[in-house]
């Protein structure tokens, strides 16, 4: 399989200043994350908030430059390119941001949003332009006449549908989703991801589709990564993750998950103990060791690298089997 | 849904805006007389009467006569172009700076928006009477040098309010989507994060020009602003001064104009805020 987006090595730590400006530490917001992303896929990532999983998304459009590490894009380094040629890797990979509120530009109206990545790589032709409009907005389910309204007129769903419209125009292999459906209601969140799921299939693009909801990941992605405290702690294939959670964070986050069978609601659940640790100073060693039950003196010592692990997934523990 | 009740009550505001009515119909009324304002005097405003100085208010002499005789109706009327333009072209010229400034400062942020930002502060810390008084007495007590005393003025503050508008709104997904789209930063501060700074660039504009009216009396008063014998309303105020026990009438013409003019400009910058943002409480 040959990868359409390599991530090697990302980090970024972020200086943080008192008020003189003088440094008082490092925020550890996303360390030493490796993935890799085939045409046609999706990876999941997941994680509690604050693990960095927005930041490493962030990254991969290069909205925020990785302290080190690279993101390459068919071959290319998103970082090391000029600034011309950083606006032509700009139409492969696109993004859909999670607040519809925010990301569209309240003054415009959908047409212009929409028409916007258009214009900017140079189709001078307004009819064309909104020719592609009308063809993407009833691509996303929206109707071609509500093009004049602007974001106020639209509901959440209705604005995430223009939201994905504008990330299609370029006709992009990539797009990043940050949380898409999460400030939907949830009545309208299957609506969305299931709208993205045949716009998938129709175009057989990417996707990277950052998610808190384990139900939403399940159902979306071929390969899932699992991020705690700015690393990568397991990655495999849905299937494999779902079914034989190898980690022991990850399996505390299936413990997570409701289960349809009542009569199983008090059986032994494993919550983590404490609150995530601050990335200000992270634990040495394994980051989940101060939560972890399995945890032991090697887990406060070493940091555990991804390994192979029996359900078929990788896994950055000591113990897991 | 929940537009529908949101929806009346900001309409109603709209339409039974009075600051907004009472302000622009204020407003409009002097930029009537700033323009026609000469045609309609009805004596020469620099002719003098030496058989009627002094006068109070008559038939022939509506608002009296001053110190040489000069008609004080007339002065009034041929002196409203002064304030209103002098009020108006600085508060555009300072609208120009502030803008650019704060929007770059506020934008692009580093090294920019220090020097900028020091400059801007630096600036501030001089009362703005005093900063136009020191320009004032360089560019020359002229109408010119008025606006360019105003003007310099109002540009740090304004420069502040726009460079903290802007930080705000570049955190905005929007601005992100914009990059993500590659978009060029500058297309991006004019094309998304200006517009949307604009309601309270105008908003702050229009009440500086009842400040601005003020600060010119205020210059004219101090011999400062536009020379006699032209009939500015500053300058006037300044030389009926001498003759205020014995000519009240003198001061009240030009002080009850000037009133006005600022009661017009900030009631009508009150109605635009009403206008452009129903949901702020005052």
């Amino acid at each position: 399989m040959s990868a359409l987006l390599e991530v090697e090595g990302l980090t970024r730590h972020f200086a943080v200043t008192n008020s003189a400006g003088n440094s008082i530490g490092t925020v550890h917001a996303v360390t030493d994350v490796s993935f890799k992303i085939g045409a046609g896929e999706t990876l999941g990532l997941i994680g509690e908030s604050g693990c960095g999983k927005s930041t490493v998304s962030k990254m991969v459009v290069r909205l925020v430059e990785p302290t080190r590490g690279a993101v390459v894009l068919e071959g290319e380094d998103i970082n090391k390119v000029s600034f011309s040629r950083m606006k032509m890797l700009r139409k492969r990979v696109q993004m859909v941001f999670q607040d519809p509120f925010g990301s569209l530009d309240p003054r415009q109206a959908a047409e212009d949003i929409i028409a916007e990545p258009l214009l900017v790589h140079g189709m001078r032709s307004k009819s064309e332009r909104r020719a592609r409009v009308v063809e993407l907005m009833e691509r996303v389910g929206l109707r071609a006449d509500q093009m004049r309204n602007t974001p106020a007129a639209f509901s959440g769903g209705q604005r995430q549908r223009i939201a994905i419209a504008r990330a299609l125009a370029l006709n992009p292999a990539l797009i990043v989703a940050d949380e898409p459906v999460s400030a939907l209601d949830v009545s309208i969140q299957a609506q969305v991801v299931n709208l993205m799921v045949d716009i998938q299939k129709e175009l057989g693009l990417s996707y990277l589709f950052v998610s808190h909801d384990l139900g939403v990941i399940r159902h979306i992605s071929d390969r899932v990564a699992v991020m705690y405290l700015g690393r990568i702690v397991e990655i495999g294939r849905t299937s494999d993750l779902f079914a034989n959670p190898g980690h022991p964070y990850t399996r505390t986050l299936m413990d997570a998950l409701p289960k349809p069978n009542p009569a199983r609601r008090l059986s032994k659940k494993r919550v983590p103990r404490g609150e995530i640790p601050s990335p200000l100073n992270p634990p040495t060693g394994c980051a989940f060791h101060p939560r972890c039950p399995l945890a032991t003196d090697v887990c406060r010592q070493q940091l555990p690298a991804l390994r192979p692990l029996a359900g078929g997934t990788q896994g950055a523990c000591h113990h897991a089997a | 849904m929940a537009d529908i009740p949101a929806a009346a009550p900001r309409r109603f505001r709209r339409t039974h805006n009075v600051y907004l009515w009472f302000g622009s119909s204020l407003l409009g009324f002097f930029i009537f007389l700033a323009i026609f304002g000469p045609m309609l005097a009805p004596y020469d405003p620099t002719e003098q009467d030496l058989f009627a100085l002094l006068e109070g208010p008559s038939a022939t002499h509506w608002l009296g006569t001053d110190n040489i005789g000069r008609d004080i109706f007339s002065r009034i009327l041929a002196g409203t172009g002064y304030t209103v333009s002098i009020a108006l072209s600085s508060v555009l010229l300072a609208g120009i700076g502030g803008v650019a400034l704060g929007s770059v400062a506020g934008y692009f942020g580093g090294k920019v928006d220090r020097v900028l930002s020091g400059i801007i502060d630096l600036l501030l810390t001089v009362p703005n009477i005093v900063l136009a008084i020191a320009i004032a007495s360089v560019a020359g007590s002229s109408a010119m040098g008025l606006t360019i005393a105003i003007t310099a003025s109002f540009i740090p503050p304004l420069a502040r309010l726009v460079r903290s508008k802007v930080i705000e709104l570049k955190e905005e997904d929007f601005v992100a989507a914009s990059v993500t789209i590659g978009m060029s930063h500058w297309r991006i501060l004019l094309h998304h994060v200006l517009p949307n700074a604009l309601t309270v660039i105008i908003i702050e504009l229009s009440l500086n020009a009842g400040q601005a009216v003020l600060i010119g009396s205020a210059l004219g008063f101090l011999g400062l602003g536009v020379q006699p014998p032209a009939p500015e309303w500053g300058t006037m105020l300044g030389a009926s001064r001498e003759f205020l026990t014995v000519a009240p009438h003198l001061i009240m013409a030009p002080g009850i104009a000037i009133s006005l003019l600022v009661l017009a400009f900030n009631t009508f910058g009150d109605g635009l805020r009403d206008f452009f943002d129903p949901n702020l409480e005052k």
